[in-house]
């Protein structure tokens, strides 16, 4: 059994805006064991972004919410962790990237002086040996030249450079766990595969575990061990990466893999899954899904399915498969 | 050999950069530097290249939205280039575009009838009930109800946007169709809808399209025949069948290679590609793309290769591809 290192149990977040209360995560049960790569993927909206953050407590409150359930690292509940503690846990133990790294880097200050006051102040070191291990982790996300780096302004660097400093400043800290938003979307493809390239040597190298969102089911096919899909705010299926794509057991995760154009055959027409992904302020009853399921079933505008294990380790949450029958 | 319903030759557009005293223009970002491409009717040709490549700039230079330094562009044969007036409208009727972002290019107080309509307004096509009565089928056509015509569009999803900005590009019933980036901000599953809707519209309606993407495997789905551009320049053109089953640029081999697939079992080392691509400001002498590419001799930092027909319809532009090869 391997050591679980991120536990999510019954997390619901909700935001409470003028429109209403939006439902953005309900009932999200997600582990994240030790050294493993976990994909979340889903659409717009669906709220992957929200878990990601919920799980550093970034969290905007007011309007945001995180109204029920747990989230343990390493035994410990993040929720109910004081200020200075998130604060030691955020960086150090826990990281994360972001998809716009302009936006996540300070455009006034230089790369080095941010990279450097990361580092400085999660390992207490003084400037000059901040510096050196700077440049070692730029070396080791193969920036050329990274003296010269240190010194730029970030609207010096190009896309694919700004991520790999970004990249860079987060393993420098040495965390257990990393979370990666999207950090390739905004990037060229082979831009984007330098980008994982370097991420899934330096996460392998160093241990550590990823939560890895994206929409890119490809990017996901690529790099996660295991796939966690959501659709508008709950997690539909979680499979084995290699059971997920070979044998998908929710209508939802199936139509998805099926709209996807493929470069290596040749698809007539594409899938469609008809209508739209649902507000979450008025989500459907029982099962989210089912105003768009062609499978639906009298129980699933009624009851919310649970998940239900289909083989080892692949649980699907779908009426299809026997729970609420 | 019937004549092409679109033909550019030779196009060039260089962007002066405003730089140093008294405003002299001083360097130019080359973003066309030379291009050359049919279209036949009934076809479409997909441009694929990674962002900054000039892709779109081709697109807008063919429909007259900017004005090319140097080149021909023949529609139906007929050059276009010192066209004024009247005569370019009649033109431009036949020839239509459809943008990126339905976000943007959908003015948000304008209801649904003025947008579709507007077209036709502006060509004197049609007024009044009669052009109300036209912009309901032609919603109808795209998938959209004939009721939408009094909503504005933030009443409607990215994908229906979508739809309304095709309904607005087909509704003077134009021969050729620009599509630029058309599902990039769009989920999957919606921008499965569209790419079908796009490519039934072709087969019932035989229009001509030019079709802009970065991802190859969309282009894939909806082209006969793929061009692929980098730095302003094709390197290589190709029936689809052929480009993909057997690249001859080394750089659409390293797109195809940097691609992830959406399929764990077919997960392998993606290729990486050395550095960015460089400024289209400073264009490396000899083959652009020779600085990354992993093949390239001596000759290839001197002299640039050109386009030639290597076999029946395919063209490539390197030195390593001799013809009859």
């Amino acid at each position: 059994m391997t050591e679980t290192l991120l536990d999510i149990s019954d997390l619901s977040v909700r935001f409470f805006t003028y429109q209403g209360i939006v439902r953005a995560l309900e009932d999200v049960n997600l582990t994240v064991s030790k050294g493993e790569v976990l994909g979340l993927v889903g659409e717009t909206g669906c709220g992957k972004s929200v878990l990601a953050r919920s799980v550093l407590r970034l969290i905007a409150d007011p309007p945001g919410k995180i109204s029920a359930g747990k989230i343990l690292f390493k035994g410990e509940d993040i929720l109910g962790a004081s200020r200075r503690r998130l604060r030691t846990i955020r960086g150090n133990e826990i990281s994360m990237i972001f998809q716009e790294p302009m936006s996540s880097l300070n455009p006034v200050f230089r790369v080095g002086n941010q990279m450097m006051e990361v580092v400085m102040l999660h390992q207490r070191v003084g400037k000059a040996e901040a510096r050196r291990i700077c440049i070692d982790m730029l070396n080791q996300v193969k920036m050329p030249d990274p003296e010269a780096v240190l010194s730029k302004y970030p609207y010096e660097l190009s896309g694919g450079m700004r991520q790999r400093a970004m990249i860079a400043m987060e393993l420098s800290c040495r965390p257990e766990l990393l979370i990666a938003d999207e950090p390739t979307t905004a990037l060229d493809v082979t831009v984007q595969a330098q980008v994982l390239t370097i991420l899934e040597e330096l996460t392998r190298r160093q241990g550590v575990s990823v939560l890895f969102i994206s929409h890119d089911l490809g990017v996901i096919a690529q790099i996660c061990e295991r796939v966690a899909v959501m659709y508008a705010g709950r997690i539909v299926e979680i499979a084995p990466a290699r059971k997920l794509f070979s044998n998908p057991g929710h209508p939802y995760t199936r139509g998805l893999l099926r709209a996807v154009p493929l470069v290596d055959e040749e698809r007539e027409t594409l899938n469609v899954v008809p209508g739209v992904v649902p507000g979450l302020i008025d989500p459907p009853r029982g099962c989210r899904f089912h105003p768009r399921c062609a499978e639906m079933l009298e129980a699933c505008g009624r009851i919310v399915p649970g998940p239900v294990e289909v083989e080892p380790d692949h649980h699907v949450a779908c009426h299809l498969w026997g729970s609420g029958r | 050999m019937p004549v092409p319903i679109v033909e550019v030759r030779d196009l060039v557009k260089h962007f002066p950069i405003r730089r140093g005293f008294l405003g002299r223009e001083s360097e130019f970002l080359k973003a066309v530097d030379g291009v050359s491409f049919r279209i036949h009717s009934g076809e479409t040709l997909g441009l694929v290249g990674e962002s900054g490549c000039g892709k779109s700039t081709v697109g807008f230079l063919i429909l007259h939205l900017l004005k090319a330094d140097r080149g021909q562009i023949l529609f139906e044969g007929m050059e276009t280039a010192g066209l004024r007036g009247e005569e370019l409208q009649r033109i431009r009727r036949r020839m239509q575009v459809v943008f990126q972002d339905p976000q943007s290019s959908l003015d948000p107080r304008m209801l649904i009838k003025k947008i579709v309509g507007c077209p036709l307004e502006v060509n004197g096509l049609a007024r009044g009930s009669e052009l109300v009565s036209r912009v309901r089928d032609m919603l109808r056509e795209v998938g959209l109800s004939e009721d939408h015509v009094y909503r504005y569009p933030h009443e409607f999803s990215g994908g229906q946007r979508q739809r309304i900005g095709i309904a607005r590009a087909l509704i003077t019933g134009p021969e050729f169709v620009v599509f630029d980036e058309p599902t990039s901000a769009l989920d999957v599953s919606v921008q499965a809808q569209i790419l079908n809707l796009i490519r039934d519209l072709q087969k019932r309606k035989g229009y001509s399209y030019l079709f802009i993407s970065h991802d190859l495997s969309v282009i894939k789905h909806v082209s006969h025949r793929i061009a692929v551009m980098y730095l302003g320049k094709i390197v290589e053109k190709a029936p689809k069948k052929d480009l993909f089953e057997r690249p001859l640029h080394p750089y659409t081999r390293a797109l195809l290679a940097a691609l992830p697939r959406p399929d764990p079992e077919k997960r392998h080392p993606l290729a990486v590609l050395e550095g960015d691509v460089p400024s289209p400001v400073n264009v490396p002498g000899g083959c652009r793309f020779h600085p990354r590419c992993p093949e390239a001799v001596d000759l290839c930092s001197t002299v640039e290769p050109a386009l030639r027909e290597v076999e029946e319809g395919r063209w490539v532009a390197c030195h390593l591809c001799e013809a009859g090869e």
